[in-house]
């Protein structure tokens, strides 16, 4: 019992940290619709500024006030009133990329302004490591003491103002739906920026909380503690309060119980514990059934325009062809540059580009033409490397084993999908994100796999006399393998699949009617996305010559639907220019000070803010504005009268270039019902 | 061809349908009529499998079909329309028929497309050409949807419906937010593919003179049950129709 007890006790605060972020991500959940994952940067945020200004001598309360009630709410703020308030009638995408985007931002702006020496955490009331007293045999430290009670007060406190009070009221009313309560006379968007406010001060109240449970203060720590939220939060189905609270307890407790219990010093010990959240929300996430259909709660909902498809405008002949011969010439030179002129090391960085545009490849075959989220890209690409690596080590030729790796990925991909047939939207994502993670601390751990932090090599292929060894054959080899995939992409996307994909994006019961079968075809679509995938990850593998668990590390999964969405998800060119800027970017980065070494995801997060103007991407709008100009200055050349569409549309042209409603998402939408 | 026996469906408390049996021969036509909440489009969700029903059964040309997920049932030959429009955004009216087409089909193989065989064939560009000249969106068939309007849109939803062609033809309030002219298109469109393609036609309309122009059969629905069912001039001469649907005065 005693030692019952002792495994018991400390689970509780970590679950009381997770509790404070999952009730803070299901209050704007359901306020906005955002699953906002950039809790946990904020929570880190708050973290670092209260130990900063602690260490700084600062009396506690005051380091309190400025990291947990004004940091943390300040930056909740400023995401509703600059992006999410755009994003009520989005899909769900749009809401999601710029939450991930933060989620890199904020902590790579945070290590840019106070560099990147070592923090150690500071406890808000008691002194952290003094044990107050016994519980039985176990000691009770001040950290966790003032954890739980701090979340026990805080939560009660929070569960009665939502009760009793006419804010509660308002809340409830406007989570119930915006429109709504505004025709009964509340202000929907002043309660709920409120929402956002105090859910990013439970956010900054469960860093500050949980950051002496931590050796340092370091970003990673609080994205593993977003996750346990998200886990809780998905046990109270993303609404009740009171689950989400139980959930979160007994998910710290599990976590103990599972690392005093378990055979220590196996992998599946040091692996389950930090895992078991991943395996707990992908069961939640499965399970729940107010998961699977959470938008359409709005009595209103139907008045709402349908969200925009992205859709590339059809353009003037001239302006068409000059612009893939301008794309041609740009390639040409690009492989030119890389096998003629800069031999050495942008030789390596050009092939890298070739490698993480196949990547890159699957998200947009999967989130682009499917309109799947996945956050769990990097692990597929994993499963293809470590399945190439173990079967080269057994004398299969390194080819073979690269288009292997891509088949046993396209398995895993097709195993992953089956559950997610009965999620949408985000809950997809989460599921990836879960699997992932698992990934990456458990499946990849083992001998037969990655074998951990030790990893595998992997060597150049050879076929029959001819070598890949040198960069320069591996380039054309890459490049072989890009184009033919790039190539099966775009003939999917105009072939049936891809069509069919488009349908499904466009209207699931419509797809339904006229017979399209949409559980085959996301199944498809993930299969043939975890391939390529694969593919890509097996001739990183191949590139590299030595890869370990950290070059599939679950973060990658979510920067790269960073980068592809910033840069353009809906095309494949966009794939393309993505691992091309990406690598490029990379290397140009890579000499700076360790203070600016994120600044590389930096670029890229700040892009995908811009998501909710321009889903198409940053690269794909600024390639849209210039072929515009072109096509104006095409006309003018030729002196014709420009088309016109009348406001039926009506195009008295061949092409109706102009006619592009998804530039201007906020002004379209009234004439349709 | 579609017949219904004792088809219930529950939602909470209310009785959406209650035991309705509802029989549409092939080539035939059948109005469904009621008041607001009377259960028509429960009664076309259920038909179609978007809810499921709680007791009684659905045949389709001599089969069961209530145990086949939607997908199944509308390649069997049953096209349908919504009451709120379902139509694919980003696309246009032209390739909204073609993806029907190439479904409605079958042939579609992932091999195909990878080696690039998956493009719309000559035989389904004409048939889209074909579909797009009838309900009078040739003018429009490279526009995105989202520049329609209202009305148009539903002639595209009409269009979709009627790739195939399908054997039955279900419609739910097709005239709504249609003008005279867009109107005029649907009554004559729903005559010509009854006569030339012998499709048969199920339509929930609220607007009773579409409905005679359409329909040589009409069902009543009040609270979930079938209080009139027959010819459209004996039906509207029905006194518990009149009461619970038109109100004397008509």
């Amino acid at each position: 019992m005693a030692l019952f007890l002792s495994f018991l006790l400390p689970g509780i605060p970590y679950g009381c940290a997770y509790a404070l972020m999952g009730a803070g991500l299901v209050l704007t959940y359901r306020a906005s619709g955002v699953f906002n994952l950039a809790f946990g940067a904020q929570a880190y945020v708050s973290a670092i500024i209260f130990s900063i200004a602690v260490h700084d001598a600062w009396p506690a309360w005051a380091a309190f006030v400025v990291a947990v009630l004004v940091a943390s709410p300040a930056i909740g703020l400023a995401m509703e009133r600059l992006l999410f308030r755009y994003t009520r009638t989005a899909g769900p995408l749009v809401k999601l990329v710029p939450a991930l985007g933060l989620l890199i931002a904020i902590p790579s702006v945070t290590q840019m302004i106070i560099g990147t020496s070592t923090r150690l955490p500071s406890s808000l009331v008691l002194q952290t490591w003094k044990i107050y007293f016994r519980l039985g045999s176990t000691p009770v430290s001040g950290g966790e003491l003032s954890t739980t009670v701090i979340t026990v007060v805080v939560v009660g406190l929070f569960a009665l103002v939502l009760r009793s009070s006419g804010l509660g009221l308002r809340m409830r009313a406007v989570v119930e739906s915006p429109r709504m309560a505004e025709l009964s006379g509340v202000r929907a968007d002043r309660t709920s920026a409120t929402a956002w406010v105090l859910s990013s001060l439970f956010a900054g109240l469960a860093g500050v909380l949980l950051a002496p449970l931590f050796a340092t203060v370091s970003a990673p720590n609080f994205t593993a503690l977003l996750v346990a939220a998200i886990a809780a939060a998905a046990i109270g189905g993303f609404e009740s309060l009171p689950l989400v609270l139980a959930g979160a307890i007994g998910l710290g407790i599990a976590q103990q119980l599972l690392a005093g219990y378990l055979p220590s010093g196996t992998i599946l010990s040091s692996g389950l514990r930090p895992a078991f959240p991943f395996v707990v929300l992908a069961i939640a996430l499965v399970a729940r059934r107010t998961l699977r259909q959470p938008a359409a709660r709005d009595p209103l909902a139907s008045c709402d325009p349908p969200a925009l498809a992205f859709r590339a405008p059809a353009r003037m002949t001239q302006v068409a062809v000059g612009s893939r011969a301008f794309s041609v010439l740009v390639a040409g030179m690009l492989v030119a540059t890389t096998v003629v002129l800069v031999p050495g090391s942008w030789e390596f960085v050009f092939t890298l580009g070739t490698v993480l545009s196949i990547v890159f490849l699957s998200i947009t075959l999967l989130t682009g033409m499917g309109g799947q989220i996945s956050l769990g890209q990097a692990a597929f690409a994993g499963a293809g490397a470590f399945t190439a690596g173990q079967l080269a080590m057994h004398a299969v030729p390194v080819l073979a084993a690269v288009l292997l790796g891509g088949l046993l990925a396209a398995a895993l991909g097709a195993v992953v999908a089956l559950p997610a047939l009965r999620l949408g939207g985000i809950a997809v994502g989460l599921l990836t994100l879960s699997f992932a993670l698992l990934a990456t601390n458990v499946l990849f751990l083992y001998p037969w796999s990655g074998n951990g932090a030790t990893g595998l090599t992997v060597p150049r292929p050879q076929v029959g006399t001819v070598s890949f060894a040198g960069n320069g054959a591996f380039f054309w080899l890459v490049l072989a393998f890009l184009v033919l995939l790039a190539g099966a992409v775009k003939l999917v996307q105009g072939g049936t699949i891809g069509r069919e994909l488009a349908a499904l994006r466009g209207s699931e019961r419509g797809s339904a009617a006229i017979g399209i079968d949409m559980r085959r075809l996301r199944v498809v679509a993930f299969t043939l996305s975890a391939a390529i995938a694969g593919i890509g990850g097996a001739l990183y593998a191949s590139l590299q010559q030595s890869i370990s668990v950290n070059d599939f590390n679950y973060q990658f999964s979510l920067v790269y639907v960073v980068v592809v969405a910033a840069v353009g998800v809906y095309s494949v060119a966009g794939a393309l220019e993505a691992g091309v800027l990406y690598a490029v970017l990379m290397q140009l980065t890579s000499t700076l000070s360790s203070r600016f070494s994120s600044l590389l995801a930096l670029v890229f997060a700040l892009a995908a803010l811009t998501y909710v103007r321009h889903p198409e991407g940053v690269v794909a709008y600024g390639k849209a504005w210039v072929l515009d100009r072109a096509e104006q200055l095409t006309r003018h050349l030729q002196r014709a009268e420009p088309t016109y569409a009348g406001p039926s549309g009506a195009a008295t042209g061949q092409r109706h270039g102009h006619l592009r409603p998804h530039l201007r998402p906020h002004l379209h939408g009234g004439d349709r019902r | 061809m579609l017949e219904t026996a004792g088809l219930t469906k529950r939602f909470g408390r209310v009785v959406a349908l209650s035991d309705v049996s509802l029989r549409i021969d092939a080539g035939g036509s059948v109005g469904v009529v009621g008041p607001n909440g009377a259960g028509k489009t429960t009664l076309f969700d259920c038909i179609l499998g978007v809810v499921e029903p709680d007791a009684g059964w659905i045949a389709f040309d001599g089969r069961r079909i209530d145990r086949l997920p939607t997908f199944r049932r509308g390649l069997l030959g049953i096209g349908r329309t919504f009451q709120r429009l379902e139509l694919f955004g980003g696309m246009t009216p032209r390739e909204h028929l073609l993806v029907t087409e190439r479904v409605r089909g079958g042939g579609g193989r992932l091999w195909k497309d990878v080696v690039g065989l998956g493009r719309p064939a000559p035989r389904e560009r004409r048939e889209a050409d074909d579909l797009l000249e009838l309900v009078g969106l040739g003018d429009v068939a490279d526009v995105p949807v989202e520049a329609l309007n209202l009305g148009r849109c539903r002639l595209v939803e009409l269009a979709r419906a009627l790739v195939g062609p399908p054997k039955l033809l279900m419609l739910d309030e097709p005239s709504s937010g249609l003008d005279d002219g867009e109107r005029t298109i649907l009554v004559s469109v729903l005559g010509r593919v009854r006569r030339e393609r012998g499709v048969a036609v199920a339509l929930v309309e609220h607007d009773l003179d579409l409905v005679t122009a359409v329909v040589d059969r009409l069902v009543v629905l009040d609270v979930g049950r079938v209080i009139a069912d027959g010819p459209v001039d004996a039906v509207l001469a029905d006194g518990a129709v009149r009461r619970a649907y038109l109100g004397s005065g008509r």
